[in-house]
């Protein structure tokens, strides 16, 4: 078991022909995602090529739209690597294709751009992941994004977190430990995404295979004490909590007019104390994930 | 980015906002000049990015030409939050009767614009939300409709109970709020919003923070940079594509994400030592970014030690490599190094490295030791 993705899960990938889109296509290919169909409008009828397991090779047909591509294929799920300028478009045109998951990858979108999108995905009931996020990965099963296959290992820890490369220090480390995951859902640092901790922490929480969840924050906003209070009141799965930013510098001032309104300045001592107060062991250093997660799955 | 306070008010005025007129002086005789021309007391205003301009002195009413120049001289050149004043905005000093506050930002938990408003202006808002909460009304934006008139007149009639006052501040903050939007703000705000003894409604401060993600689409408010404005070692982090923020320490840190960046830094503070930076390379690296990144590194004379942390996912490590042995080539580090990095193209990046006479170590915990340890010591470089 796992959350948002498996070994069924049939991917579009929205940018296919790009050089983002193209090389992580080789990659998910590889690890072993179901890859059904690229979208790359003016390229409809092509293929792309991508070498799979075993030495075979993978034809991937392109479409000219998302809603071509799925109506062809029965995909799932879409996975988008286009420019930012066009990534609010790409996510809209994929919520209204059928699909029930979207993650985009797409750094810099505007966020007055998210303000219009968010409402849009969310009435039509499907979930978004991202942007600005390194995607997913259902360890031996799928991935969907940019997270390095090789760095995890199956088993049953939930990850999921804020950061790209933070994320895959923690998972290497666990993996090195001997210590393997479910899936791991990197959600993105953007002011608004669309799939936050606690809807991941739900899912996990509903996993019977996840036994233990790894949680990595980040100061700003007050997404992490949420999280810390669905903890406490809906959680049996135990979790392990670490925030970055100890040391940064006091927010900007928008930080601060924005903490206004969450009555909180999302400071990286007030993160902590939520997560102690939740129950949440916290690390105090990547490293202390190791200890801490074997601890809570014995 | 941020904006001035007299290009934010251009931008307002564009927008149907009613604004004293003002004009941007760099030297107290071209201050003395403008107040002559308006032939009032005149208003000498710091043009810095920074909050606070008033309690620091970077504000004064004067009566006369001579004194404007006499103030424009002691505002120019001074230094606000360690930012140097090199431009004035003086223009009519307004009668006031009351002051209010109008701002939007875009809201990270409702997930849309939202409005602040308070009768309680001329201060700054945290301090409102601080001492008296009550005088602040919060008011969420659905975009796909903008801000309606019965809003805009629910939050004017919460500003005065004068119908007329309530329906000229609903017009200003229709006005902010299509000038936040056609901006690309993530920030707007008027403060303080006054009205005159005559009755008249005038904006006589603007702040804009314009959202970097949309400055590619906007080239007029790129085209609106200042970047004498801004600290030396920023500007050149963003020609290079890097995010650079200063820190107080003297461990210099190099790391690609955000979060891992952070991350290394609290690591050094774990470990006893002192980050000297934030310095994210970002996603894709080239060999040039990590060159650019040592450059502004090597700049900072408190740096005694420079640490990189690498975990190659789409950064290929090989390139991160590369980029070191380049830099360092023509100018040799006068600080020891410490290289951490794992990931895509590992074993090629620490062979480049040992070629070259670099050391790399693939530990994290380790190698953050050793950066803190070394710039104690200022050991002698790998």
């Amino acid at each position: 078991m796992s959350i948002f993705i498996d070994r069924n899960t049939k991917l579009v990938v929205q940018g296919i022909t790009g050089r983002d889109g193209s090389f992580h296509t080789k990659q998910m290919v590889e690890y072993g995602t179901d890859v059904v169909a690229g979208v790359t409008p003016g390229k409809g009828g092509q293929a792309f090529e991508a070498p799979a397991a075993g030495g075979a090779v993978r034809r991937v047909p392109i479409f000219n739209t998302v809603e071509q591509a799925v109506r062809e294929t029965g995909a799932s799920a879409t996975v988008i690597y286009v420019p930012p300028a066009f990534a609010a478009d790409a996510i809209m045109e994929a919520a209204a294709s059928g699909v029930q998951l979207v993650v985009c990858i797409t750094e810099g979108v505007p966020v007055l751009d998210m303000t219009r999108v968010y409402p849009f995905v969310k009435e039509r009931g499907v979930r978004l992941l991202g942007p600005n996020c390194p995607g997913l990965i259902t360890a031996g099963e799928s991935k969907v994004g940019i997270i390095p296959g090789r760095i995890c290992a199956a088993g049953n820890v939930g990850v999921v977190s804020r950061s790209g490369t933070l994320t895959y220090e923690v998972v290497y480390l666990l993996t090195r430990a001997g210590i393997g995951q479910t899936t791991c859902v990197g959600i993105g640092g953007d002011p608004i995404n669309g799939t936050n901790f606690i809807d991941c922490l739900a899912a996990f929480e509903k996993d019977p295979k996840t036994k233990a969840v790894a949680l990595m924050g980040e100061i700003g906003g007050n997404d992490e004490q949420e999280a810390a209070t669905f903890v406490k009141e809906h959680m049996k799965t135990p979790v392990v909590g670490f925030i970055a930013g100890q040391t940064a510098p006091p927010g900007r001032r928008m930080g601060h007019a924005g903490a206004i309104i969450s009555g909180s300045a999302g400071t990286a001592k007030e993160k902590i104390e939520a997560f102690e107060a939740a129950g949440i062991g916290v690390a105090k250093r990547p490293l202390d994930f190791v200890e801490l997660v074997r601890r809570a799955l014995s | 980015m941020n904006l001035h306070e007299f290009q934010a008010k251009d931008i307002l005025r564009r927008f149907g906002v009613a604004i004293p007129p003002g004009e941007v002086a760099t030297t107290p005789a071209q201050a003395e000049a403008i107040a002559k021309r308006f032939g009032t007391a005149v208003m000498v205003k710091a043009q810095v990015h920074a909050g606070g301009r008033g309690k620091a002195g970077g504000v004064k009413f004067c009566r006369t030409p001579a004194e404007a120049k006499e103030k424009a001289t002691a505002i120019l050149g001074m230094k606000i939050k360690g930012l140097t004043v090199d431009k004035v905005l003086v223009g009519p000093a307004a009668d006031i009767a009351s002051e209010a506050y109008v701002g939007i930002i875009v809201d990270r938990a409702s997930k849309k614009p939202v409005f602040m408003v308070s009768p309680a202006g001329g201060i700054d808002i945290e301090e409102v939300a601080a001492k008296t909460p009550d005088k602040i009304r919060y008011h969420p934006v659905d975009v796909r409709y903008g801000l309606q008139t019965y809003e805009a007149m629910q939050l004017g009639f919460f500003l005065y109970s004068d119908v007329k006052l309530a329906r000229a501040s609903a017009k200003v903050m229709q006005q902010l709020y299509a000038a936040f939007v056609a901006s690309g703000c993530s920030l707007a705000e008027i403060n303080p919003l006054v009205v005159t003894p005559s009755g008249e409604v005038l904006a006589l401060d603007g702040k804009m923070v314009i959202d970097d993600n949309e400055l590619d689409r906007r080239p007029e408010i790129e085209a609106l940079r200042d970047e004498s404005s801004e600290a030396p070692s920023e500007v050149a982090a963003r020609h290079a594509n890097l995010t650079f923020i200063k820190l107080d320490g003297n461990v210099g840190c190099v790391v690609n994400g955000a979060g891992l960046a952070m991350a290394t830094m609290d690591l050094v503070k774990y470990y006893g030592g002192s980050p000297a930076n934030f310095l994210d390379i970002g996603g894709s690296s080239n060999p040039e970014k990590v060159v650019s990144a040592l450059q502004i590194i090597t700049a900072d004379a408190n740096v005694k030690a420079i640490l990189f942390n690498i975990f190659g996912g789409i950064t290929r490590t090989d390139d991160v490599a590369n980029g070191i042995v380049t830099a360092t080539k023509d100018n040799p580090l006068k600080v020891p190094i410490v290289i951490r990095l794992t990931g895509t193209n590992e074993e090629i990046a620490v062979k480049i490295l040992k070629d070259s006479g670099f050391a790399a170590s693939s530990d994290m915990d380790e190698a953050v030791q050793q950066a803190v340890a070394l710039a104690r010591t200022g050991g002698t470089a790998a």
